[in-house]
């Protein structure tokens, strides 16, 4: 209905996608940055033609220039610290590599637009969308205010926003991520450019909204004929999305083709890397890291305890925060991040917790790390944490670390990393200077650096590499489990590859237990012993791997594994799993309850909320 | 599966270590201009019995014109002599000393005050911080001279009140900088970490925070400087602040001012002798500022 609603408003603006000759040609462009090094090349040498209506994903690694090419395209390069050192970027019969600031500010948004990754920090927060939306169309165009806001309005409902005049008034906090991302869509294609370009444009969505924006764009370019560039480090992505296919690694094209021949028949061995560091939902997990059905033996100090005795268990686990409201600043309102959630972990299992934005896993996983206030029992190691004196919490406490997303924000920037890895130790008096040292510089060596880096900071490492130092460090004080809250999610997917294989190949070393924290259902199949579906705090589906993957039985759980994009072009759906509606807020009033949903045993602990 | 060892792609290359702050500093016109006015200043004060035969309360008999009028600029008193037949050049590098003694002292104090205040409000929030901030901003809204003559009506002027009637005015800023910077350093994710190993709050406060403080005390610390030195001439100017005939910048503007007419230089080489120091400590401060804020780095 929407779909026929939108081809009417949008009109019979359909070109005709035979007409001669490319809309963008970009042929030996060369971009370089000033660094205090000298100049360095971060794109060379690249050329690539877009025909009309086509789409036409750029693919690589953080690092690889995709972005930067893009930036290129919209002259918005950060000058003068980045600049086109050589080549030329044609569209139709302009070069936009040449036009002054002037000329091309009439270009940007009117003939080539932009969308970016982060709508939050795309749109202006404190201007309404619909002022954004049509001052973007008074700016190119010479309609009237009331012209221009029909315009909007049209705009916002070929994006399929519901309401879409009293959208106008909205400020982009009042929107969810998806409808913000839809907002960005809608101010880009207002004007019917000849280019969009897309810079990982669903990176920053959950997958089930990530769906719907793809199919959005597939559907709106098909009707306007618009040319797209998508820039992706996801190969689900350019699967579900790309007629052409450019792969880029340091700068330079490594491989172009057709989507099909580039996933069928990859040429460059790059190319075979990438695609197979990809995780694939429904690949299971490798029979050589299957975790062996009894625990290994425990060297010292654990023989006092029962070795069948979870090494964590939550019990009707509730967190909620307080909002204050209201003239004198009463609470007024809570949220209900987690909601009586319950499971228990055994030494050297791994239990995923799944769930999209707001579900309340991270917060799960901070309680039990003892970062939030909560209600209910956590045990650790067969030990209550609710009335333990400072001392004894501290002990217990030892037995879980946490490894986070963000390995650039979880590290302090001012400390070497060797005094960080051994810091837990000297935090909890272990050893002697030495000692510590040699510990740290064993476990340096055992994620996969070298000993002689310690002296260095983490800004001089790489994401996977700090990483490492994140699990170094967490593996210090050989805890019992260990939280791993999305700690792979910011990697690239070579990396997030061998960081997965370390965590594996580590439990299978030390008998360690992972929570493992993820909104990425591929990953999660890869890991998991048991998978613990979340939806508003709490729990709609809990079993093994095999029980949720092959034989999801709550619809949340198969709308999650449906929706994420297949890295195969062959597989391609027309139609996304789609929503009936945004996931309601776990914002709620005093005294409204939710209701306490009932897990049901479908057999072999397979528990669905009923 | 994965060899560890392999090496991962885009790691960056060792970064060079980086010049001194001082030799950065050098290097920019306007702040080098700031450090020598400095380093003259406080050679001034610390070699002043060399510098001038004459002693800072010494009346002169050939300092007055057989009228009893003080002479101007001349080849014995370089910048004349006030009324009472003393060498002005001699008074203001005496009174260098008041200046920089009130600078760092009081601005000391004031520094310490305020991160106490900003950082322990800012890391623990809840009562204490909203109590400490409100007391903050009840100061802030409390018109500071106005404090300043209070608190110098009810102790006895000496040059030591005097820097703690100036530090008790000037802390409010640095603590409201301080409160700003330390609870957006407690909301990042490695202070997170840090509580996940079992860190405890002075150990988060001491090795997490307050390192990540040091720039901004630094440059609130020479920015305050001026400030301090300024509020000294005021209040020395309005006749609470440095008694005489202890020679203070301010008091000397203070003494002479009534004859601003007739000897216009015993006005006039004060004046430009606390405008230069608070010019030139305000120029290293914007200095320092942009070269230790790191989002600043790259930037020409």
């Amino acid at each position: 209905m929407s779909q026929v609603e939108s081809n009417k408003l949008s009109g019979a603006a359909a070109p005709d996608s035979n007409s001669v000759g490319p809309v963008l040609s970009v042929s030996g462009v060369t971009i370089a940055v000033r660094t205090e090094d000298g100049v360095r090349e971060v794109v060379s040498d690249l050329s690539f033609e877009l025909g009309r209506g086509e789409t036409l994903c750029i693919a690589g690694e953080s690092g690889s220039g995709k972005s930067m090419t893009s930036l290129a395209i919209m002259g918005l390069l950060p000058e003068p610290a980045a600049f086109i050192k050589s080549g030329s970027i044609r569209l139709g019969d302009q070069d936009l590599a040449s036009l002054s600031e002037s000329r091309m500010r009439r270009i940007r948004g009117n003939r080539v637009a932009m969308i970016f990754q982060e709508p939050m920090t795309s749109l202006n927060p404190v201007l309404s969308i619909g002022r954004q939306l049509i001052e973007a169309i008074e700016t190119h165009t010479s309609l009237s205010r009331s012209a221009a806001r029909a315009k909007a309005i049209e705009a916002l409902k070929a994006v399929r926003i519901p309401d879409a005049e009293g959208r106008l008034k909205q400020y982009p906090h009042e929107l969810s991520g998806g409808m913000r991302q839809r907002v960005m869509i809608a101010m880009a294609l207002a004007l019917k450019p000849d280019v969009l370009i897309a810079d990982e444009p669903t990176t920053a969505l959950d997958v089930t909204v990530q769906g719907e924006v793809l199919e959005l764009l597939r559907d709106l370019q098909r009707e306007n004929g618009t040319s797209v560039i998508l820039i992706t480090h996801d190969m689900g992505v350019v699967a579900e999305m790309a007629d052409r296919v450019i792969i880029m690694r340091h700068g330079r094209m490594v491989e172009e083709g057709r989507a099909a021949d580039i996933f069928a028949r990859p040429q460059a061995d790059y190319t075979r890397e990438l695609l197979a560091a990809v995780p694939r939902i429904g690949g299971g997990r490798e029979a050589v890291s299957a975790p062996p059905l009894t625990p290994p033996d425990k060297g010292e100090g654990d023989s006092s305890r029962d070795a069948n005795a979870p090494v964590a268990s939550v019990r009707d686990l509730h967190v909620r925060f307080d909002l204050h409201g209201g003239f004198f600043g009463r609470v007024d309102r809570r949220v209900h991040a987690v909601e009586g959630v319950n499971f228990a972990i055994a030494s050297n299992e791994t239990l995923s917790l799944v769930g999209e934005s707001g579900c309340g896993k991270s917060t799960t996983a901070k309680a039990i790390a003892g970062l939030v206030p909560y209600t209910g029992n956590i045990s650790i190691g067969g030990r209550d944490l609710v009335g333990l004196g400072r001392d004894d919490r501290k002990a217990v406490r030892r037995d879980v670390q946490m490894i986070f997303q963000d390995p650039f924000a979880s590290l302090d920037p001012r400390m070497r990393v060797g005094d960080l890895v051994a810091e837990p130790l000297v935090i909890h008096g272990i050893g002697n200077r030495q000692e510590r040292q040699d510990r740290v510089a064993a476990l340096f060596e055992r994620v996969g650096l070298s000993a002689d880096q310690m002296e260095r900071y983490p800004h001089e490492f790489s994401g996977g590499q700090r990483q490492r130092i994140c699990i170094a460090r967490a593996l210090a004080l050989r805890p019992k489990l260990i939280i791993a809250d999305e700690s792979v999610s910011a990697l690239d997917v070579s990396v997030q590859a061998r960081v997965l294989g370390l965590l594996k190949d580590l439990q299978r070393e030390f008998g360690v237990a992972y929570l493992f924290i993820s909104h990425d259902m591929a990953v999660v199949e890869n890991i998991s012993d048991r998978v613990a579906v979340m939806y508003l705090g709490q729990i709609v589906e809990m079993g093994t791997r095999d029980q949720i993957f092959s034989n999801p039985r709550h619809p949340y759980t198969r709308r999650l594994i449906e929706a994420v994009p297949i890295p195969d072009p062959a597989r391609r759906r027309e139609r996304f799993a789609r929503l009936e509606a945004e996931i309601p807020s776990p914002v709620r009033r005093l005294g409204d309850e939710p209701t306490k949903l009932r897990l049901q045993d479908m057999g072999g602990g397979h528990l669905v909320a009923a | 599966m994965s060899s560890p060892a392999a090496p991962e792609v885009h790691s960056r290359p060792m970064t060079k270590p980086r010049p001194g702050v001082l030799r950065k500093l050098a290097q920019r016109p306007l702040a080098l201009i700031g450090l020598v006015i400095v380093v003259l200043v406080v050679a001034g004060a610390l070699l002043a019995p060399w510098l001038t035969k004459f002693g800072p309360d010494e009346q002169m008999f050939d300092g007055l014109t057989l009228s009893g009028e003080p002479l101007p600029p001349n080849a014995t008193f370089w910048l004349g002599t006030d009324l009472l037949g003393r060498d002005l050049f001699t008074r203001i590098l005496y009174g260098a000393r008041t200046s920089l003694i009130i600078g760092i002292v009081a601005n000391g104090i004031a520094l310490l005050i305020g991160t106490l205040v900003g950082v322990v409000a800012g890391y623990y929030r809840g009562w204490l911080g909203s109590v400490l901030m409100r007391f903050t901003d009840l100061m802030m809204a409390f018109p500071a001279l106005l404090l300043a003559i209070c608190l110098a009506a009810v102790f006895q002027p000496s040059l030591w009140i005097v820097a703690l009637v100036i530090a008790l005015v000037n802390w409010v800023q640095t603590a409201r900088v301080m409160f700003t910077q330390t609870s957006s350093l407690a909301e990042r994710e490695f202070i997170d970490a840090e509580r996940t190993i079992g860190a405890s709050s002075a150990r988060i406060l001491f090795m997490h925070i307050l390192p990540h403080l040091i720039p901004t005390i630094i440059v609130w610390g020479t920015l305050g400087i001026s400030t301090t030195v300024l509020l000294e001439a005021t209040l020395s100017y309005l006749g609470i602040g440095v008694q005489p005939p202890t020679p203070s910048w301010g008091n000397i503007i203070f003494e002479n001012q009534t004859y601003f007419q007739a000897a216009p230089w015993l006005v006039f080489f004060p004046g430009i002798a606390i405008l230069a120091l608070a010019l030139a400590f305000n120029l290293i401060g914007d200095a320092l500022r942009d070269i230790l804020d790191p989002t600043q780095r790259g930037r020409s």
